[in-house]
Parts: structure tokens; C-alpha cells; sequence
């Protein structure tokens, strides 16, 4: 699955987009534990960062489920218009 | 009809006011437009706007839908600019035509609201003593958390 980070989040971790091996359905915040255990940093910045997430380019719960072929989002709360 | 469009490039207030006065049954039209204002301490150099390309187009024409079932209105154009703009650019357009102001008014209310809490945008503030991104305001939730409470519409 691809997942995608933007805004500070983006910068913090130093990465826009990477591919994540998820045979099995999983869900949103178990996506986000598996990115967390990467490095201390992934670990700092996941955790301190107010986060929303995306499944499909559509707003999703963190106990939503997520699967192979899917692209999720992370980013922080939006700041627009 | 519902006209969505994210770019780089500048908009023309007088030619989307255009499109959005043409029909004969509507005789209102209020429209919006926000501007790159000064920070506290008076040293914004500019704005850069990053978005989620795809998204946000979905996300934008998800919110006038949504405005489109809540009132009776014609026209709905959102125009929302990304990359860098300078001060007192123009950064976003929202516009609506309805038969009479309530509506429009109302409408054109919630889709700001629901805009800039409910769309991918990201605004990062540079100043000449360096850059942050801008935090989302808890005044910007409660207003778009509003509209999920009003029963009785305009």
C-alpha cells in the first residue's frame, strides 16, 4: 500500500511517499504503530503531531480498515482558505 | 452547476461574478474572497499553500454538494490557490447564486466554513526571520461544527 505524508508532517520525517508490504486487512491506526516503530524520529513525530488521515483521498477514523492497493494519507489538521 | 478549480495562478473576481449572474431566476449572488493578510509582528514576507492534488478537488466538490442539497442555489464556483503568494495576493474565491440573499448568504458561510476545515490545504508562513506552518484555529472547528447542529435553515 502507498502511504503519503504531508505539510510539517512531510518535513519532520523527511519523506512524501513510501510503499508499506500489507498482505493481510489492517486498519488505519495499526498502519501508524508499524510507522512508528521505524526510528525514534518516526516515533517523536507521529506521536506529538495532532494527525488526520485519508484512505482513498476520503477523510477516515483511525479504526478504519485498510488494505493492499489502498493509498493513505497522514497530515495534520488543515489550515486552508 | 458547481465549478471547482485549485491552481497556481491568479483568478479574476469580475469574470467568475460573470458566471455566476448569467441565470434570470436568480437574484442573488454574495461572494468571498480571502486575502494573504500581515502576521502579529508585521514581517510576512509570503504564504506557501501545499494541497493534496486529488483530494482536494473531491473534498471541495464534496463540501458544494453538500451546500447544494442543504439550500435551494444555482451556481456554486470555489476557487482555491496553491503554491507561493505574496501579501495581499488573493488566495481563495467562494461564490453563489441563489433565487433571493438568505440562501445565498448562508451558503456561501458554509462552504468557507466547511472549506478550510474539511479540505487538504496546508498554509506555511514565511516571515524574515523564517518560516512556520499556521496551526488550525479551534474557532475555525466550532464554526464548521455549527452547521451540523442547525436544524431550521435560513
Amino acid at each position: 500500500m502507498k502511504v503519503l505524508f504531508f505539510a510539517m508532517l512531510r518535513e519532520r520525517l523527511e519523506c512524501a511517499e513510501l510503499q508499506l508490504e500489507q498482505t493481510q486487512p489492517t486498519t488505519v491506526a495499526e498502519v501508524l504503530e508499524r510507522l512508528k516503530a521505524r526510528s525514534e524520529k518516526w516515533q517523536a513525530t507521529l506521536e506529538n503531531q495532532e494527525l488526520l488521515a485519508a484512505i482513498n483521498q476520503r477523510f477516515v477514523d483511525f479504526d478504519a480498515s485498510v488494505q493492499h492497493g489502498d493509498e493513505l494519507a497522514f497530515f495534520p489538521p488543515v489550515t486552508g482558505g | 452547476m458547481i465549478d471547482i478549480a485549485v491552481q497556481t495562478h491568479d483568478f479574476d473576481m469580475a469574470a467568475l461574478y460573470q458566471k455566476l449572474s448569467r441565470r434570470a431566476a436568480h437574484g442573488a449572488v454574495v461572494t468571498f474572497t480571502g486575502l494573504v493578510r500581515e502576521v502579529a509582528g508585521g514581517d510576512l514576507t509570503h504564504l506557501s499553500l501545499e494541497h493534496y492534488p486529488g483530494m482536494t478537488e473531491q473534498a471541495l466538490q464534496d463540501i458544494a454538494e453538500q451546500a447544494k442539497a442543504r439550500w435551494p442555489v444555482g451556481e456554486i464556483i470555489i476557487v482555491h490557490r496553491v503554491g507561493t503568494l505574496a501579501l495581499n495576493e488573493q488566495i481563495v474565491f467562494v461564490g453563489v447564486s441563489s433565487a433571493h440573499r438568505k440562501q445565498a448568504f448562508a451558503a456561501a458561510e458554509f462552504l468557507m466554513d466547511y472549506l478550510k476545515t474539511r479540505a487538504p490545504f496546508w498554509k506555511k508562513e514565511h516571515t524574515t526571520t523564517g518560516e512556520r506552518w499556521v496551526e488550525a484555529k479551534k474557532s475555525d472547528e466550532a464554526a464548521a461544527s455549527r452547521w451540523q447542529q442547525r436544524e431550521v435553515e435560513p
